[in-house]
This record gives C-alpha cells, structure tokens and sequence, in this order.
C-alpha cells in the first residue's frame, strides 16, 4: 500500500492535479468574450493588474463588517502557505522529489504558529459558514467537502511530523492526493482563477475610469 | 422541459461569456457581498445576498459548462433545471436588486456580481418572468417610444412652456448641430426645468446644440428587463437619430442607467462602435467651465452634499466632475461618509423604481441612504440622475426628511454668470 500511495497514486493525483488546472482555467478562456465596441477612458491593462493585488485588502469601509471572514482567512491563508512552502519535509519533497532545489525549512516553533493559525482559521471560517444565515444560505456541498478535506489534509500532515510514524506519512500523503484529485474539479481552484477574476473585473471598471 | 423554461435557459446560454466562467468558478462563497448589499443590509434577509441572485446562472453553467456537471447530469444524477428555478428569483432580482453593483467593489475575487445578474436577467425575461409594470414600460419604450408614454406633443409643449419659463430658445430639430440632447421620461414629465436649464447654459456657453423630435428618449427599458433584442432597437433609434441631424455628439441627461447605457453599452447592444461621441451632461458641463465658456457668480451657503447616480458615478466613471462644479457654487459642500464608487444606491435604479410591486422594499432599503444623511445633517441634496431624485424624493417624504433636493444641472443655471453676454431670447 505504502509503494502504491508513495508511487503510482502520487503521479495520477499529480497528473489530474496539473492537467486539471490547465483544463478549467483553459475552459475559461475557450468560453469566449464578445468585443467591447465602447470607447474607453483609458486602457484596461493597468486596472486588470492592479485589482489583481488590491482586493487582497478590503476596503476600509468595508473592513469593520468583514472582520471575520478577512481575519479568519488571513489566519488560515497564510499559515497553510507557510506549512506547505516551509515546513521541514515539506521543503526536503520539494527539492527531492519535485524541483530539485530547497530552501531553508522554518523551526519547529514557526510550525506551530503557523500550524495552530491554519486550523484556527479555517475552523472559524467552517464555523462562520455553517453559523451566519448569508454563508449558510449560499454554501453548497463543494465548500462542505474542500474545508473537510484541507481540515483533514492538514491534521495528517501534523501527526506525521509530531509522530514521525512512517504509517502517519502515507495516511497524510494519501490524503494530500486526494485533495490533489478533487483540486481541478472544486471551488478549490479559486486558488487560480482568482487571477483572471480580479483581473476581468479590474479591467472592465479601469475602461470605465473606475478603480475597482 | 417547458418552452418558457428552454427559452430561458437558452437565453442564459447566450450570456455565458469568460468573464462569467471565472466568476463562477471563483466564487468561495464568503458572503461578504451581503454587507455591501444595501437590500440586505436594510433587511437582513440572506436571499437578498448578491451572489445568491446570481444561482440560475450558477445552476446552469455547473451543469452545463463543468466537468462533473456534465457527467452527472448525462448520467441523471443532478437534478435538471425547472421552472422554479426562473420562476422563485425573479422577485429577487428584479425587486431586490437595483444594479448598482456595489457588491462587485467589495469581492475579494473580483467577481462583478452585478454583470452576472444583468445576465440572468436574460433568462428571466425570455422565460417570461420579469415584473408586469416593468413589461409594460417595456412594451411603450418599443411602441411609443418612452418608457412613461411621453410622446413628440407632450415633449413639444414641455419645450414651449420651458421656453417661455426659462426665456431661453430651445432648438429642436436642428441639422448639423453639435450635440444632441436626450432626456428621460422622467425629466420631461417630472423635471422639466431641466430642459429649460441646458437651454440657459448652452446659450451663455455658446453650444450649438438640439434636440430630436423624432428620438428623445434616453433610457433604455430593455437594459432593466434584460431584453438585449428591445435594448439594441432602442439604441439604434438614438442612432439614427443622430445620424439623420449629423450631431457629433450625443448627450447623455441626468439619469443613471441611461448614461451607462449608451456611453458603454450601447454600441455592444448594436455589435458596433456608435457613429457619435457621447457625453454626460456632468461632463460637458465640467468641459465647459475648464474652457472658461461657463462661470457662476453666486453661490449657495447651505450645507449641500452629493448623491452619486451608481451608474454614473461606479459604473459610469464620472465621479470628480460634479464635484469640482460643486466645489465652485457650494463652499459648504460635505460628502456623505461613503461616496464616489462606493456611495449607497437610491434603491430605485435597474428598474427597481418602475416595479410598483418593489415599492415597499425599496422604502425598507432607503434606510441606507437615510443614515448617510442622518450623519451630516444637510440642507440640500445635489444628484445627477432624474431616477435617484424621484426616489430620493420618496425617501425623503416617507421619513419626513426636511432636505432640499436639486439636480446639478439645474444649480449650476441656476447660479449662471450670465453678465458676459445675454443670451435670452
């Protein structure tokens, strides 16, 4: 099972993972879009680019009645960011197995802040989801399944380093190929297709004269 | 499936476009767009969180255009679409919506929820479930031209009763005029004064300008229904009005959704660029005070704030201008706590003011607007659209708001220097 999890699996969830990827945001672009015949204030180029960066802070306006959502998602973002680029066997599979370059890993301490910063906020995000009658109304069965299956991808992760059991390992890698197959076909890809999002959008208010 | 349902569906079909697919496919549901929503915020009503309108777009494009969508709706696995899924949102999104698209400034993906619902509006309306009143403005827009029923006599008088009120002459169907003025319904039947303020400025300015008997009418109903077919034979009245008396440039009144409309939709109504400039009469305005052709020489010394028309001013991009004209008549000027592209709709825009079955929410969502104005206790309130001050004007009377109400147009006649050379006629 270890050979199999560790092997073959590993390249189909890889293959799925990237060919996935490439699939949805191709399929976005494939759709198609009609021509803008409106003569515009200015060009769209600079307005894509910058909503790219800006809506990574809300608006100040705005901030006081998001505050759940921007801090949980801040917590949560960038302690899965850091647990995955700069956790110690994270960086060693990288430079081993996937690009064969490392970097130096974060200490022990920076995984526990930041392993405790992930599951806090996506705990509270799960939480707000299911508790306020706006996230409760609008999520679906999808959003369900890619919090459980990150909550659980990153709880194996954890017991894999604390334990250091070799069984812990492939159950955490397993689970990672899992969410590696169920990436490209999820609202998980909003990891990607943030991009063109912000980016169309940006570009349709920056015609307008608008900063979006 | 229903014929009313196919149509419908194939309708949304017809709107799925790029900017659409990554949207969908970005939207992680975090629920913030509810907070800018000023339908939610003044009725704490989850339905009417933004993105939740946006659900027979969604439905259709996770069935149709996914990869597992697809799978399982061959295989029977996903429920297929019925009519209810129209039939339930439309009070949503015609009632609960008033386009202002505030929600897509504050996503953090980036999604423009209100470029989705304009589309499932598409859907909607071809199935058949858009709301009777709006149908009906609709069906007199394509008739009659206008929206309200006015017609080329009811414009006529509405011209000679301005020119004897304002003393100015007003040019109808002049040939080889620069511009082109368009007005509302609204103005022509509500504010006609505004008719008689442009005449005085553009005589002071020396504008050669005119309006056609033929097409007046600047709004367009099949934008708010979501009737691309009725939008782009709307516009193309305006076009040929235009082209018949050669203007260069067609101006746009005060009114929101009419600006965007033909300023940035229009051409892509008609699938090709307009053979004319256009211009917001804010703009123009704006243009002819930097040219030194308009000066005031008074000026008002209540305290005075802005409301930004969200079409004008968010979607449109004309957000300094009126407040430089502003600055120059008002020196007790405030503005409201949120302004520019992220000011709080009237409540009554995207057709939401022509929808008497609204009526009551859209007094609920003017709380909104009411705390705004609650906070800088004003005298008056300049807006640039005929819309937004017909649903001010509701607002207002309904909360007992002891607030002036002005368009911007009308102010700045109002304080014209007129000293150079007199123009009446």
């Amino acid at each position: 099972m270890t050979e199999f999890i560790d092997g073959p699996l590993w390249y189909f969830a890889l293959t799925v993972f990237i060919v996935g990827v490439i699939w949805r945001i191709s399929s976005i672009f494939f759709t198609g879009k009609k021509p803008d015949y409106s003569v515009p204030r200015q060009a769209s180029t600079g307005g894509a680019v910058a909503t790219v960066f800006t809506r990574f802070i809300p608006r100040r306006d705005m901030a006081p009645k998001i505050r759940i959502q921007t801090v949980a998602g801040y917590m949560f973002h960038l302690g899965l960011f850091a647990l995955l680029l700069f956790a110690a066997p994270h960086v060693a599979f990288i430079e081993h197995h996937l690009l064969g370059i490392g970097w130096t890993p974060m200490p022990y301490w920076a995984f526990i802040v930041a392993s405790q910063l992930a599951f806090l906020g996506l705990l509270i995000l799960w939480l707000h989801r299911v508790l306020n009658p706006v996230t409760r109304l609008i999520s679906d069965f999808d959003d369900h399944v890619a919090a459980i299956l990150t909550f659980v991808v990153m709880l194996t992760g954890c017991l894999a380093l604390m334990e250091g059991f070799t069984g812990l390992r492939v159950l955490h890698r397993f689970t990672v190929e899992l969410l590696m197959i169920y990436f490209p076909f999820s609202r998980l890809m909003h990891a990607f297709t943030f991009i063109p999002s912000r980016a169309f959008t940006g570009a349709w208010f920056a015609r307008r004269g608008v900063d979006a | 499936m229903s014929e009313r349902l196919e149509k419908g569906l194939a309708a949304m079909r017809g709107q799925m476009d790029s900017r659409v697919a990554s949207f969908l496919s970005t939207c992680v549901h975090c629920g913030v767009c509810a907070e800018a929503c000023l339908f939610f915020t003044e009725t704490s009503d989850p339905r009417y969180t933004p993105i939740h309108k946006t659900e027979p777009m969604r439905k259709l494009w996770s069935r149709e255009y996914t990869f597992w969508g697809k799978i399982a709706s061959k295989m029977g696995l996903k429920k297929p679409m019925t009519e209810a899924d129209l039939a339930d949102w439309e009070m949503l999104v015609y009632d609960g919506c008033s386009m202002c698209g505030r929600c897509s400034m504050v996503c953090p993906v980036g999604v423009d929820i209100a470029y989705v619902i304009r589309k499932v509006k598409e859907g909607l309306c071809a199935a058949g479930f858009s709301p009777e009143d709006l149908v009906a403005a609709g069906e007199r827009a394509r008739t009659i031209g206008s929206p309200m029923g006015v017609t080329e006599k009811t414009l006529r008088s509405t011209i000679a009763a301005q020119e004897k009120e304002s003393g100015y002459k007003i040019p109808l169907d002049v040939q080889g005029a620069e511009y082109l003025a368009l007005f509302s319904s609204g103005e022509i039947a509500g504010f006609p004064e505004f008719i008689g303020s442009l005449a005085k400025i553009f005589s002071h300015a020396d504008v050669s300008w005119t309006i056609s008997s033929e097409y007046f009418e600047a709004t367009n109903t099949g934008v708010q229904l979501g009737n691309s077919k009725l939008a782009a034979e709307l516009v193309e009245r305006v076009v040929a009005a235009a082209q018949k008396l050669g203007v260069k440039y067609v101006i746009s009144p005060e009114c929101g959704h009419a600006y965007t409309t033909i300023r940035w939709d229009a051409p892509n109504f008609i699938g090709r660029p307009l053979p004319f400039k256009v211009v917001h009469i804010i703009e123009l305005l704006e243009q002819l005070r930097e040219e030194g052709r308009v000066k005031t020489n008074s000026t008002i010394s209540d305290r005075l704030t802005y409301h930004d028309p969200c079409n004008i001013s968010r979607r449109g991009g004309v957000l300094e201008q009126p407040r430089t004209l502003l600055n120059m008549v008002a020196p007790n000027f405030v503005e409201m706590t949120d302004h520019g592209s992220m000011n709080w709709c009237c409540g009554g825009g995207g057709g939401v003011s022509s929808n008497e079955r609204a009526n009551p929410l859209r007094a609920q969502a003017f709380g909104a607007k009411k705390r705004q104005l609650d906070e800088i206790q004003v005298k008056t309130m300049v807006t640039a659209c005929s819309n937004c001050r017909h649903m001010l004007e509701d607002g207002l009377e309904d909360n007992e708001m002891d607030i002036e109400l002005i368009g911007i147009t009308e102010l700045i006649a109002e304080n014209l220097d007129t000293s150079g050379s007199p123009k009446a006629t």
